[in-house]
């Protein structure tokens, strides 16, 4: 399951792909803008995945996706809008 | 594939065993060398580093057997063919990495020249006594070929032959030599290298899509590359599957193992050698292996001076073991009889196979020096009185 | 300038790690909160920042928890024997000299068990980066004390507390003689990051340590939380001092830790000096070592 936070309120998104995160919680307690949560949901494996909850904050400077160790997160900005 | 002329020393030289072997290396085109010093093997990588730099080989001394014993398989790897050597205390540090190149299937050669044993034992004088560990030395089950020289032309002859056998069969090859073979002084013919047969890698060349690093030819065999190659192989000592990635299930161990042990098993009629004499018709035959093999050679002839009727069984390949000649042999015959440098090794090995149908005699030394011929001559005479 | 941001498809861009890992061989088996997947993110952001030749990059490892890392990454990949992977890199380094060669070990393979073959390597100053996670700990088999331990700390064979002094690991590599040193912790993911580069770009033998939590076994038989604690930790008793005497880097247990680069200096690799020995010795007979 990949779930694809793209409210395009912020600079960037994150993609998380729920089902290969082990719920450490890195992502979540090293965001530089303190955008994500860890879900009260669990993933198929009992672990909480993170979610965007403030996605206008994320500048998707990928400080989660460096920071997991289960290569479930990546951040990534948007693209300015072609003029 | 011929040898390349380079660095193929082609006329009749003096040579030690040990020199002789750095000389066949050299001609199997051998270009990477790992050692550690150590009695009475180092005279080979001192020949090697003397000899390397000006026909583009590497040689490394390493830290210790260990190190050398790995640092070849990755040279292996890295395209070279390679070599390391050593003796009884180095060699029984060698076996976890004897078991990683059967286990990876890394065509390479180890050479062990043999000294009284156990432990530092006799660092100066010969023994036979790693024989089985050549066979068994490394944990779990695994295939291997053990050659056996008896003079400096055959520690150079069978060095090629080692490399040879080991890109055949992507396995390592032991060349089992023993001090006296390694020290003792010849005459060596070194035949010019386009005389000079190589085995050549098997390199793999189908669809790289379809490429995979432990698929077997029908030799059971697989085609090898190496790192850089674009392939992106993974090679792990874990049990794998043909990919190459760890795959710990039994069905995994039971296919790779078995093929391990099978492709040299199978295959053991083309890799068997021996030379016999006077064999058919004998009461006895002696079966021996390195130097013992020309130190028995006075007791045979003086038994058949006397009206023995006396064969000569000598391994050339001691592993695989010719398994089914010894057991043909011992309907025909009354006994054997095995002069070892040891207390009974290769002797269990002719006992199984002649399985009570003939007496199996051994005449044991303990090592630090060859046999008197005339203890083996004693225990001929005694079995053909039966 | 938006050009200058990262040029993804807007729909769905891809995580750019992906192509140098093994995805075919995920999950990895390293355990929720442990550092070592961080650490391969950042060798794999290094790798994508580095330029090399992929093709020409060879991954080595040991064994342990940290030698699983040559198993899942997309490189030409080699899982040794316990404490071996040195060796066995400069059999394939000298075999090949145009290769690359990575070890990636933990600090039991590398520091005990291959501690021989560590010092000797920087002696010669082999071209190779090795890089050394160290989470304090035998992990896979279970949590016994390494030469990484701290003192007081527990582990399964130090189950009254471990009295031995553990390494200094870069003060090691430094008097060795490794040409590039550095040390960092799975929470410095961009300096890190950097650090690997940096090592890839260099000639010789290079050392980056990286101090990567162990829940399972460092952390929660020392009472110190989970993963997340000990990043925590991390984050909060580091210290930046890059260029610093070595011999001062010292870890005590839970105490403040040292990070930075701490050397960068020039010495002919092995192979450079062979070949340059050689070339005196024997002048036009000889022709220099390539593989």
């Amino acid at each position: 399951m990949v779930e694809t936070e793209q409210k395009k309120k912020g600079l960037g998104s994150v993609v998380i792909n729920a089902e290969r995160c082990k719920g450490c919680g890195f992502c979540v307690e090293f965001c530089p803008t303190d955008a994500m949560k860890l879900s009260d949901q669990y993933n198929a494996k009992g672990y909480h995945p993170p979610v965007l909850v403030s996605p206008e904050k994320c500048n998707g400077c990928n400080m989660c996706g460096l920071q997991c160790p289960d290569f479930a997160i990546y951040g990534f900005m948007f693209k300015k809008k072609q003029k | 594939m011929k040898a390349d002329p380079k660095g193929v020393l082609t006329g009749a030289i003096f040579l030690d065993g040990d020199h002789a072997c750095a000389e066949g290396a050299i001609a199997a085109g051998c270009r990477f060398v790992a050692g550690y010093p150590i009695t009475p093997s180092t005279e080979v990588v001192e020949r090697i580093a003397d000899r390397f730099p000006l026909i583009g080989g590497m040689f490394i001394q390493m830290e210790d057997e260990i190190a050398s014993s790995i640092a070849i398989q990755g040279a292996v790897w890295g395209g070279k063919k390679a070599m390391t050597v050593t003796s009884g205390p180095g060699f029984s540090l060698m076996m976890e990495h004897i078991g990683l190149a059967a286990m990876t299937e890394v065509p390479c050669v180890f050479v062990d020249v043999q000294r009284g044993g156990p432990s530092t034992g006799l660092p100066t004088l010969p023994g036979q006594g790693d024989m089985m560990q050549a066979r068994w030395g490394s944990h779990g089950d695994y295939g291997i070929i053990a050659l056996c020289p008896n003079s400096p032309q055959e520690c150079f002859d069978f060095t090629i032959k080692a490399f040879n056998l080991s890109e055949q069969y992507r396995v390592p090859v032991l060349l089992m030599m023993d001090e006296c073979v390694g020290h003792m002084t010849e005459r060596v013919i070194i035949p010019p290298a386009d005389q000079i047969e190589l085995y050549p890698r098997r390199y793999y060349d189908g669809p790289k899509e379809e490429f995979l690093l432990f698929k077997p030819d029908k030799d059971m065999v697989p085609p090898i590359v190496k790192a850089g190659d674009g392939y992106n192989i993974h090679v792990t000592g874990l049990t794998h599957d043909e990919k190459g990635y760890p795959a710990m299930t039994v069905p995994a161990q039971e296919k790779l193992v078995r093929r391990l042990i099978d492709k040299i098993k199978l295959n053991a009629d083309k890799i068997v050698e021996y030379k016999e004499e006077q064999v058919e018709g004998a009461d006895v035959v002696v079966v021996t292996y390195g130097i013992t093999s020309r130190v028995a050679i006075p007791a045979i002839e003086q038994a058949r001076a006397e009206g023995m009727k006396v064969g000569h069984l000598r391994l050339i390949v001691a592993w695989p073991f010719p398994e089914k000649r010894i057991k043909e042999l011992a309907s025909k015959v009354k006994a054997f009889v095995v002069p070892e440098i040891n207390y009974g090794q290769m002797v269990l090995e002719v006992e199984r196979h002649v399985a009570g149908k003939a007496r199996v005699e051994l005449v044991g030394h303990g090592g630090g020096a060859v046999h008197n011929p005339k203890d083996i001559y004693n225990v001929i005479k005694n079995s053909v009185k039966g | 300038m938006a050009e200058d941001l990262i040029d993804v498809n807007e729909s769905m861009p891809t995580n750019t790690v992906e192509e140098y890992l093994r995805m075919d061989r995920m999950p990895h088996i390293w355990c929720p909160g442990c550092g070592i997947g961080t650490t391969v993110n950042c060798f794999a952001h290094a790798l994508e920042q580095s330029n090399l030749d992929l093709q020409k990059v060879a991954i080595v490892s040991g064994i342990g928890c940290t030698g699983r890392v040559a198993g899942y990454i997309n490189l030409d990949s080699f899982h040794t024997t316990h404490g071996r992977a040195i060796p066995f890199a400069t059999g394939l380094k000298l075999a090949n000299p145009e290769l690359k060669v990575v070890v990636y070990s933990g600090d039991g393979d590398l520091t005990a068990i291959g501690g021989n073959h560590f010092i000797h390597a920087a002696r010669r100053n082999v071209d190779m980066t090795v890089i050394l996670i160290n989470n304090f700990i035998y992990g896979m088999t279970g949590g016994q004390v390494a030469p990484t331990t701290p003192l007081t700390a527990t582990a399964s064979t130090t189950p009254h507390g471990n009295f031995e002094d553990s390494f200094n690991l870069p003060y090691l590599a430094e008097s060795c003689g490794a040409v590039y040193v550095a040390r960092w912790t799975a929470y410095h993911v961009r300096h890190t990051t950097k650090a690997i580069k940096e090592a890839l770009a260099k000639k010789g033998f290079s050392f980056v340590e990286i101090l990567a939590p162990c829940p399972t076994l460092f952390s929660r038989r020392n009472k110190l939380g989970d993963g997340l604690d000990q990043m925590k930790y991390f984050k909060e008793q580091s210290e930046i001092k890059n260029d610093i005497d070595t011999k001062t880097a010292s870890l005590s247990f839970q105490g403040k830790i040292t990070v930075g680069k701490f050397v960068d200096r020039e010495r002919p690799t092995y192979l450079d000096a062979m070949n340059e020995y050689y070339g005196k010795k024997f002048g036009d007979k000889y022709t220099p070592y390539n593989g």
